[in-house]
């Protein structure tokens, strides 16, 4: 079996102490959560950090799904159980039980975290698109305090992040705005699998017309969200309206050919299951009472 | 036995709810039984060769070539040496100046244990380290220094003969290209006279791609040499334990009475643990040159990029027929990837293994193959994953064949087959590639996976669907499989005759020991061999021990792969237990005092014809054979026997598979909905086994239709080094199985079973594809290669298909 | 470093090297062998153990990160010399053939009878789904945890090496 390089290893007890042994460490220090993207990098040793810190024990401090009114807090250490289990949360957000479900399997997601799965910041990963159709914010602390950066500018290109090396991303902040639903649609190879491609898209109704629309999608060359308004806002839902909205994702989509798929399926892809996820994310806005906060 | 097949047909899903509501009987011989190895397993009690820990045990780890192909300027070993745990580091140069840098192949190739000249495939060993831990042991891996200079790597077959290709194999003496062989069957101008005269021809391209046995154990060895005595013990993961004892001895110079192989426990091997890789040999020789025990175990990647593969064969086939559906002739040509070094494990008579037997079920007029075997620069293997020596790849041309024909007439798939299979009366069958199939009744065979499919309905189902635009397709395929090599004067490897011994043990209280030659990797031989044992001479299957995997403790015997166990050692443990028998018979008559020609044998018993109260049991009669009393004159005590049994043809078992898939045109993923298996096997041993065995071929099937591949770029590098991207499939991918059976016995066979293990893998691909065919049919589809990944259907649904090579 | 966990109710003391898987610390250090592993990527699950009551992939945990937790390991399915109705199952519905994967299948199986005490069978095949078996094609080891279902914990054993059915 492949196994890790040599390095040290320190428990954080608290955010403050993670921050000082973070700062104590410098650089050569990587931050443990679930683990289950950073070890197998050790194995193969593509990731060879000096010190680990692990961080579960902050799981009292991180571990939280907090759902108000206007605003869903989530602790960078919720599990993806955590996530899929909650009741909560997928009345206000269904997209996270969409991805959820699909994100690597049930063993794993008793551990991988949603902090892990920003942080590893893997181009095929879902959360981050999920995040991204939300308009999620990140909230990164440092010994300074905390800072908080859109999803737009978290990430940094592939597997970088605005997380500097004394910071820990803490927590993730999601608006709850009136009128809307959201809906995750993802084509893999087998369970399990990374996606081959995938769509998150979140939608807003008033009175039957579209209002605001985010798309967002994974593992097709594209980074943050998708202009989809020309298609959909101000317009009624409707299968060329999808249909449209589709077409500009698949043209947004810079995909590569690779054992997962041809760049013309991944391309078409997007379009597809963009289309999918709308319909259901529409017809979840639609059914959802008027009066709740949805 | 009678050479009428007599076949009865049952569903397995009716049985089972049988099975479970009179499970306080237990059979004395054949019938449902739970096995006898599960109890360990279940409680992790099983042992399996990394669980061997030995005082003073080092671990070895292996250095491969990250590249395909290139010479090997330096090797600098200096900073490993250093390694405070490191006790030896051995390079290529170190074992050619010992004369251990090449081993033989199974198929009369040499391969490198370690590098010295070139590297030939990426994953290919270069170095070893053995140190005090297996952590120590890869950072080692990590100090060594190999300057390589690269050469272009062969990596397309269709390209390997061009002359601009280099040459691979340049240790090989005169070689001056990259042709393997050429080996051809059956009657080139013969077939070609019937294909001008039929009304019909239908061609087609198809691929089956390097997929890979990838076992959830992977490779693993002990050796531990003692110095003293001058004997070498090695746990291994070995599917063949003798005739890897014997190669040892040939390689390693050591003699073979000091040689002791055990494979204990094993994690699955679908043929990837026949071959003699390196990493043993490595091990081996680290325990001789230290002194102590040396495990290696490879990882995953290893596994993967070095490890046996499975198939690469790229066929074009052509079928011909009349106009009314009847087959004519079948003719194929095939470029056969074996890479870099020949490691193909099969009988050396045969270099394509057993894919003569590509005319599959039908009763034709003609047929040929051709095949040119090529070297590139990949991982050595070919025969591996339960293909029963490449008819994997044989019934998934013929079968494919078959559906284009049928999609190409007009014909439902069910209906040109029903016409052209082979009829009950033809058997034994002689195919006009010249293999005698013993016995089958097809047609019945058909029929009742066509019942238990409601196969009407399924065609009206798919009718509807059609009219709505949905994609659903039904797949058939009928498989007729050739297992249980020898005979030995035909089949050999590298000279050893492929025949098994038997040794049975009665103890004087009526327990016995069973020895066998060959070793399970999960197929439950100690269940099965046990219950032949039983049927034959009445002692319950849980007082007789069955002894395998060690070869100081068992009959010498050439191994379990290509569905050999139950054909070759089931026929040597029943022959045994009768030789067993009729000695007892003699004692009984001795113990009754009546002749032998008076005595009647109920399972356990001789009674006196027309006596039942006169009686002696078996275990009666084990004490007076071991006890002081009178034996028969010049009879010696005991009661044992052994036996070395030489089939006199392989058994040809068969079987009808129907797949139901559902296609999503907008992503091309497919959905098996329903698979039925209906397998003839001849007699049944334990249904349950027999039940596993076809459930855990299916699943090979469904992975290599859809998901599996190991690939590569232009330059050699292996795209599907780990889990990640070898993509083996999971319960969620997977239908309820269901499985019927019909039982024609086999008529050579001494309880007229035939072997069951690879059934399934072989006769299921093509059904899976057929399915997908079928379903894509109204777009103008007729043929989709392997894996059918939801990328490749839907390129294929927009007419751009892509081979996977 | 040193590290202190409970295993199998038992708390057990080592010095590691920080990196130490925790698959290697039940193997290589406890001599727990029942565990098993095949990949290097967390892909497999055939190393499925239970930490704190979670299954996780111990190939893919350090024991380091188990310090001062509870780990259950296949050894400790069977209690007081009654097998857990899990393993009554596997070996009653053949849901095992060559055993490597059958520890990991046998703690999801009872963590999921835990936490469902009626799964369906899509339920099973969703829990499994992260562990991958070679030999038996899932329907078999489904069946298992199905019987196991209808069992309940801690039935006795009645036999365990052997029941049959009509003969063929």
């Amino acid at each position: 079996m492949q196994v890790p390089a040599p390095f040290e290893y320190e428990r954080a007890e608290s955010v403050q102490h993670t921050l000082a042994l973070l700062e104590r460490l410098g650089d050569d220090a990587r931050v443990v959560a679930g683990g289950h993207s950073l070890l197998p990098m050790m194995k193969l040793r593509l990731a060879t950090p000096e010190y680990l810190v692990d961080i579960n024990d902050l799981r009292g401090e991180l571990g939280y799904v907090v759902v108000a009114e206007d605003m869903v807090r989530i602790g960078a250490l919720a599990r993806h159980a955590d996530l899929l289990g909650d009741e909560a949360l997928a009345a206000v957000f269904p997209i996270f039980r969409d991805a959820e479900r699909l994100i690597a399997d049930p063993v794993v997601r008793n551990w991988g975290t949603l902090g892990g799965s920003l942080c590893q910041a893997d181009p095929s990963e879902d959360l981050t698109t999920v995040c991204d159709a939300l308009d999620a914010e990140c909230v990164i602390t440092g010994s300074g305090g905390e800072r908080v950066v859109p999803m737009a500018e978290f990430h940094q290109g592939p597997y970088e992040t605005a997380v500097g090396d004394a910071e820990l991303l803490t927590e993730v902040r999601f608006p709850v705005r009136p009128g809307g639903s959201s809906a995750y649609q993802k084509v893999k190879r087998r369970a399990g699998d990374w996606p081959v491609a995938a769509s998150a898209v979140a939608v807003w109704l008033d009175g039957g017309t579209i209002t605001d629309a985010r798309v967002a999608l994974t593992a097709v060359g594209v980074e943050g969200t998708v202009d989809v308004d020309e298609a959909l806002v101000g317009r009624p839902p409707s299968e060329e309206a999808f249909a449209a909205a589709g077409a500009l994702a698949s043209a947004a989509s810079d995909p590569v050919t690779d054992a997962r798929g041809s760049a013309d399926y991944k391309r078409h892809l997007a379009g597809e299951l963009t289309v999918r996820a709308l319909r259901t994310a529409v017809e979840r806005a639609l059914t959802s009472t008027p009066t709740s906060t949805p | 036995m009678t050479a009428t097949p007599e076949t009865t047909t049952r569903p397995d899903r009716q049985r089972r709810q049988t099975e479970f509501e009179d499970n306080d009987q237990k059979p004395v011989g054949h019938g449902r039984m739970l096995r006898k190895e599960d109890p360990r397993l279940v409680r992790g009690r099983g042992r399996f060769v990394d669980d061997v820990q030995l005082p003073g045990m080092l671990h070895l780890a292996i250095l491969r070539s990250p590249v395909a192909h290139a010479r090997i300027v330096s090797i600098d070993t200096s900073a490993a040496q250093a390694h405070p745990k490191v006790k030896l580091v051995v390079t290529g140069e170190m074992l050619a100046e010992k004369g251990l840098a090449w081993m033989p192949t199974l198929s009369n190739d040499v391969q490198a244990v370690l590098a010295t000249d070139k590297v030939r495939f990426q994953g290919q060993e270069v170095a070893f380290v053995v140190a005090e831990d297996r952590y120590s042991a890869r950072d080692a891996l990590e100090l060594i220094d190999v300057e390589y200079d690269e050469l272009p790597a062969v990596v397309d077959a269709r390209r390997a003969l061009d002359p601009s290709m280099p040459v691979i194999r340049d240790d090989l003496e005169g070689r001056t290209d990259n042709h393997l062989f050429d080996w051809e069957t059956g009657d080139a101008e013969a077939t070609e006279a019937v294909f001008a005269r039929a009304d019909v021809v239908v061609t087609e391209d198809i691929v089956y791609p390097r997929v890979h046995p990838a076992p959830m154990e992977t490779a693993a060895a002990v050796a531990d040499y003692d110095r003293v005595d001058g004997k070498l013990t090695l746990w291994s993961t070995s599917q063949a334990p003798h005739a890897h004892r014997t190669l040892y001895a040939i390689v390693a110079g050591l003699p073979e009475h000091k040689i002791r192989v055990i494979a204990p426990d094993i994690g699955g091997g679908f043929g990837g643990k026949v071959p003699i890789y390196p990493g043993y040999v490595c091990a081996i020789v680290a325990s001789l040159l230290l002194g102590v025990p040396v495990k290696w175990a490879e990882d995953r990647t290893e596994n993967l990029t070095s490890g046996s593969f499975a198939r690469d064969y790229i066929m074009r086939g052509e079928i011909a027929a009349t106009k009314e559906g009847k087959i004519l002739a079948i003719r194929t040509h095939v470029l056969a990837d074996h890479g870099a070094f020949n490691g193909q494990a099969s009988p050396s008579k045969y270099p394509a293994g057993f894919f003569g037997v590509f005319t599959g079920s039908y009763d034709i007029e003609a047929a040929y193959a051709k095949v040119t075997a090529v070297y590139t620069n990949k991982a050595p293997g070919g025969v591996a994953y339960a293909c029963s020596f490449r008819i994997t790849e044989a019934v998934h041309l013929v079968e494919r064949l078959v559906t284009s024909l049928a999609l190409e007439m007009g014909i439902d798939q069910a209906e040109l087959r029903l016409r052209n299979l082979i009829k009950p009366e033809q058997f034994p069958y002689e195919t006009k590639t010249g293999w005698v199939y013993d016995s089958g009744n097809y047609e019945a065979t058909l029929r009742e996976s066509m019942r238990i499919a409601g196969y009407e309905e399924l065609l009206a189902e798919r009718e509807e669907k059609r009219a709505r635009g949905e994609l659903m397709g039904i797949g058939v395929s009928f498989f007729t499989e050739a297992v249980g090599a020898g005979p030995r004067k035909n089949m050999d490897i590298l000279g050893l005759g492929m025949a098994d011994g038997c040794e049975l043990r009665i103890h004087p209280t009526g327990k016995a020991v069973v020895r066998l030659s060959v070793k399970t990797q999960g197929q439950g031989h100690e269940t099965t061999f046990a219950q032949i044992v039983a049927e034959e001479i009445g002692i319950p299957p849980e007082d007789i021990d069955v002894v395998h995997g060690d070869t100081d403790n068992t009959p010498f015997g050439l191994g379990t792969y290509g569905s050999r166990s139950t054909p070759v050692s089931g026929a040597a443990a029943a022959l045994v237990a009768r030789k067993v028998r009729d000695k007892a018979q003699l004692i009984a008559s001795s113990m009754l005092e009546v002749s032998v020609a008076d005595l009647e044998w109920t399972k356990g018993s001789f009674h006196v014809k027309g006596d039942p109260s006169a009686a002696v049991t078996i275990q009666d009669i084990a004490m007076r054979a071991h006890g002081a009393g009178d034996l028969p004159d010049g009879m010696e005590g005991g009661l044992e026997a052994q036996i070395c049994y030489n089939p006199e043809n392989l058994t040809y078992p068969n079987g009808a598979y129907i797949c139901v898939v559902d296609v999503d045109r907008g992503t091309g993923e497919v959905k098996v909905r329903r698979f039925i298996a209906v397998d003839d096997c001849g007699t049944r041993i334990n249904p349950m086994i027999i039940e596993g065995q076809v459930h855990g071929g299916l699943v090979d099937g469904l992975g290599m239709a859809l998901m599996e591949i190991i690939e590569f770029d232009e330059s050699g590098n292996c795209l599907g080094g780990s889990f990640m991207d070898y993509l083996i499939p999971t319960a969620l991918e997977c239908p309820d199985w269901e499985t019927g059976f019909t039982v024609t016995p086999s008529p050579h066979h001494p309880i007229g079973a035939k072997g069951v293990g690879e059934s399934a893998t072989v006769g299921s691909p093509p059904a899976f594809v057929n399915a997908v065919v079928d379903a894509l049919h109204p777009l103008g589809i007729r043929n989709i290669d392997m894996p059918m990944t939801p990328s490749r259907v839907w390129d294929a649904i927009q007419g751009h298909p892509r081979p996977p090579v | 470093m040193q590290v202190t966990m409970t295993v199998n109710g038992t708390e057990v003391t080592e010095d590691i090297e920080p990196r130490t898987l925790l698959v290697h610390f039940l193997r290589d250090t406890l001599g727990l062998t029942g565990t098993h592993w095949g990949c290097d990527t967390s892909n497999c699950g055939v190393c499925v153990v239970w930490v704190d009551e979670q299954p996780v992939k111990s190939c893919t945990m350090l024991a380091a990160m188990a310090g001062g937790k509870a780990v259950r390991t296949v050894e400790d399915l069977e209690r007081d010399g009654v097998l857990d109705s899990v393993q009554q199952g596997f070996m009653e519905c053949h849901g095992l053939q060559c055993g490597y994967c059958t520890p990991g299948m046998m703690m999801t199986g009872r963590w999921l009878l835990d936490h469902n005490p009626d799964p369906t069978e899509q339920e099973i095949r969703e829990a499994i789904s992260g562990q991958i078996c070679r030999c038996t094609g899932y329907s078999t080891i489904v069946r298992s945890i199905r019987w196991a279902a209808t069992q309940g914990q801690g039935s006795p054993v009645t036999h365990t090496t052997e029941t049959a059915g009509t003969p063929s």
